[in-house]
């Protein structure tokens, strides 16, 4: 039982820290219609500037300029790519960000080499217990930061102009554009919220129980993607359960291995991709996202 | 290469200003197709005699790729459907053909392994039907998925064919992988010897053999989505991609076509996988992962969506350079070998067709088969200079040039 709740509760930061970048990548759908593949780089872009910078800048430094750097690498994509290309087909987006992706991986890639780079959370790797459920701090601040972020977020898509602009211009865009709403700047606004998101789920996915920055971790970013799907592409809401339920389901598969030898080892890193296409078949338009209807 | 693009407004706007067309322009404009095509033909035929083995092999490599290209382009350029599994069905074929046609045990690393020991036509043949059967199974998946989910659903397939690849170790050699089965037919084999063969005092050993095998897969493969675009099936496809409602109004069956075209797409890549574990000569689980798939992505998006030329081009392109500039690595500036801080063959190549595609998609979504195109409609209007904008110009379309009348504008194509 406390191995459970202890898998449990690990599955849940996990799950916090797939959220954020799920979050990110569901706002730029909305925004922009754009099914963002850059994604995974861009964390990786995130936490190889954070690793590389604290040694001279300290943590928290490194952690502002690495943010930073982020949310201008996403700014800059959207600026002279996807803006010049407003109203192409999805599937043309979608390519050019990969090219994007081969781009900016194959070049962090290439200066990680086979490193792993530490970043030192001043938290650094240490678990505690709480009941008899032990957890790294790691994760344990993952939750809490990623908890006040994602309200954070979730107040302000709802209450702030920005957010109210960009449910606007997600809902019906020639409307908005018509009741003055610069779709360019949302759009643009969109893609750095989730570049800093990117940016934060990538300080805590390097930390404990994951060993440093290697080129490993764009493979656990690219399973926030499953997480975003299964939610629903357009639904923030569905971002979070999709991200928790991954999360978990990771968590437990990997934490019981050992009952699920015949699926061969390392079966845990698959499951996410299972679950989603699980959900797929019968939901296929994920848990929360719209159905698109066709009418004639 | 000089074959028409199938994308919708050229080859709308074609077939529509043939009729018009005087007949010496068009008679003209096939002939020098022709000559091209023998020419091209030709080249590839008597390629073996003069160039040496690594030349052979990269072209070897590129003709599998380039099946592979074409199967993957009649699914996501022609029908629509974005698809990243592809290095899974690749992995199908390749896996298959080497259980079957690759011998059980051995010593040490390789006493757990098994396999059927078949001849190799068999476990091509069979590779290339389980593939396909894999694309028969995942499409009703993939028929229920619009667009963008179906490119990340197909995500997760590649995800768990490498696991698969890991894990089965009898089958599939494991973490390790297995050395693939020279292929043989009927008694010849395409080895180095047995029997040995000299033509024209060029000895024919495995390089040579192989790129006849390649050449005349490839050129089966390139017919075959040809004729398949230009029938009634193929048409059905675009049809699908432009809007599913129409298709289904027009008394297409969306559901089965989605089904028909993931199998035929599936089979290709099966018979991609096959050449390619031919030519490596072995499978391991690393060669099947997602860069893969975006590989041959980046081939049929800088080879122009839907033309069938293009993917083969596109192959060529994402397939040869890394070995180009592996071989060229010291004279070339800036790429240098492993270990010794230049950017080594295998970057360069990845930051070149990186940037290709968001070139590409910015400028000139045709691809190379729509600048080719448009270079063989300037040499066939008499270099008149060609017009169109950047997006899918209608080269040859005579309304180009303003017509006050409403005859139809002949003789625009003579000027």
């Amino acid at each position: 039982m406390t191995q459970f709740l202890s898998l449990l509760l690990n599955g849940l930061s996990l799950g916090a820290i797939y959220a954020l970048i799920a979050l990110g990548f569901v706002i730029i759908f909305k925004a922009s219609e754009v099914v963002s593949f850059t994604h995974g780089s861009l964390l990786l872009l995130g936490a190889y500037s954070i690793a590389r910078l604290s040694g001279t800048l300290g943590f928290l430094g490194a952690v502002l300029v690495g943010l930073v750097i982020t949310a201008l690498a996403a700014f800059v994509v959207e600026r002279f790519i996807i803006n010049r290309l407003r109203g192409a087909p999805v599937i043309s987006l979608a390519i050019v960000t990969i090219g994007v992706d081969i781009i900016l991986l194959t070049e962090l890639i290439r200066r990680i080499g086979p490193d792993i780079l530490n970043v030192p959370h001043p938290w650094g790797g240490q678990s505690v217990r709480i009941g008899g459920i032990g957890i790294t701090q790691n994760r344990l601040v993952a939750m809490v930061v990623a908890g006040i972020l994602i309200v954070l977020f979730f107040v302000a898509f709802k209450y702030s102009s920005w957010g109210v602009a960009m449910r606007a211009s997600a809902e019906d865009g020639e409307t908005a554009a018509l009741m003055g709403i610069r779709q360019g700047r949302v759009s643009a606004l969109a893609w750095v919220v989730a570049g800093v998101l990117a940016g934060v789920a990538a300080l805590f996915l390097v930390g404990s129980p994951t060993p440093g920055v290697s080129s490993a971790v764009y493979a656990t970013a690219l399973r926030a993607f499953p997480a975003a799907i299964l939610g629903g592409l357009d639904s923030t809401g569905g971002a979070l359960v999709g991200g928790l339920l991954i999360g978990v389901a990771e968590s437990l598969a990997a934490g019981y291995q050992e009952n699920l030898l015949f699926l061969g080892r390392g079966f845990g890193e698959v499951v996410p991709y299972v679950v989603m296409i699980a959900v797929l078949l019968v939901r296929p338009s994920g848990l929360f996202g719209t159905k698109e209807l066709t009418r004639v | 290469m000089s074959e028409q693009t199938v994308s919708r407004p050229a080859g709308a706007s074609r077939s529509a200003s043939a009729p018009s067309r005087p007949a010496t322009a068009r008679r003209r404009g096939s002939v020098v197709k022709w000559v091209l095509v023998a020419a091209l033909l030709g080249f590839l035929l008597v390629f073996p005699l003069y160039f040496d083995e690594f030349w052979l092999r990269t072209g070897f490599a590129v003709f599998g790729a380039a099946i592979g290209a074409i199967g993957l382009n009649l699914l996501v350029g022609t029908t629509g459907q974005l698809s990243l599994a592809h290095a899974f069905f690749l992995a199908v074929g390749a896996v298959s053909y080497t259980y079957i046609s690759g011998e059980s045990g051995g010593l040490g690393t390789r006493a757990g392994i098994e396999g059927l020991g078949l001849p190799p036509v068999v476990g091509m043949v069979v590779g290339v039907l389980l593939a396909g059967l894999a694309g028969l199974v995942f499409s009703p998946i993939a028929a229920r998925l619009r667009g963008i989910y179906l490119g990340v659903a197909s995500l997760g397939l590649v995800f768990i064919g490498v696991h698969v690849i890991n894990t089965w170790t009898p089958v599939t050699g494991g973490f390790n992988g297995r050395a693939a089965p020279e292929f043989s037919l009927f008694g010849f084999t395409f080895g180095n010897s047995d029997p040995q063969l000299f033509v024209l005092g060029v000895p024919f050993r495995e390089a040579e053999r192989l790129w006849y095998l390649g050449l005349v897969l490839a050129l089966a493969a390139y017919v075959f989505a040809r004729n398949l675009l230009r029938s009634r099936p193929g048409r059905a496809l675009q049809t699908l991609r432009d809007s599913e409602v129409a298709a289904s109004v027009m008394g297409v069956n969306v559901q089965a076509h989605k089904a028909r075209v993931f199998l035929v797409s599936s089979m290709y890549a099966g018979l991609s996988g096959v050449l390619y574990a031919l030519s490596i000569g072995s499978i391991a689980p690393e060669s099947f992962t997602l860069v893969v798939s975006i590989q041959y992505l980046a081939m049929i998006v800088l080879g122009g969506l839907g033309s069938v030329g293009g993917a083969a081009l596109g192959a060529l392109f994402v397939t040869a350079l890394p070995l180009l500039f592996q071989q060229y690595a010291d004279v070339l500036p800036l790429v240098s070998a492993p270990g010794q801080g230049g950017i080594s063959a295998g970057f360069a190549a990845r930051f070149l067709y990186g940037a290709a595609i968001i070139l590409i998609v910015l400028f000139e979504p045709a691809g190379l088969a729509g600048i080719a195109q448009r270079l063989t409609s300037r040499f066939r209007r008499g270099r008149a200079p060609a017009r169109g904008g950047v997006a899918t110009p209608p080269p040859e379309q005579p309304g180009s040039a303003p017509t006050p009348s409403d005859r139809p504008a002949q003789g625009s194509d003579t000027r």
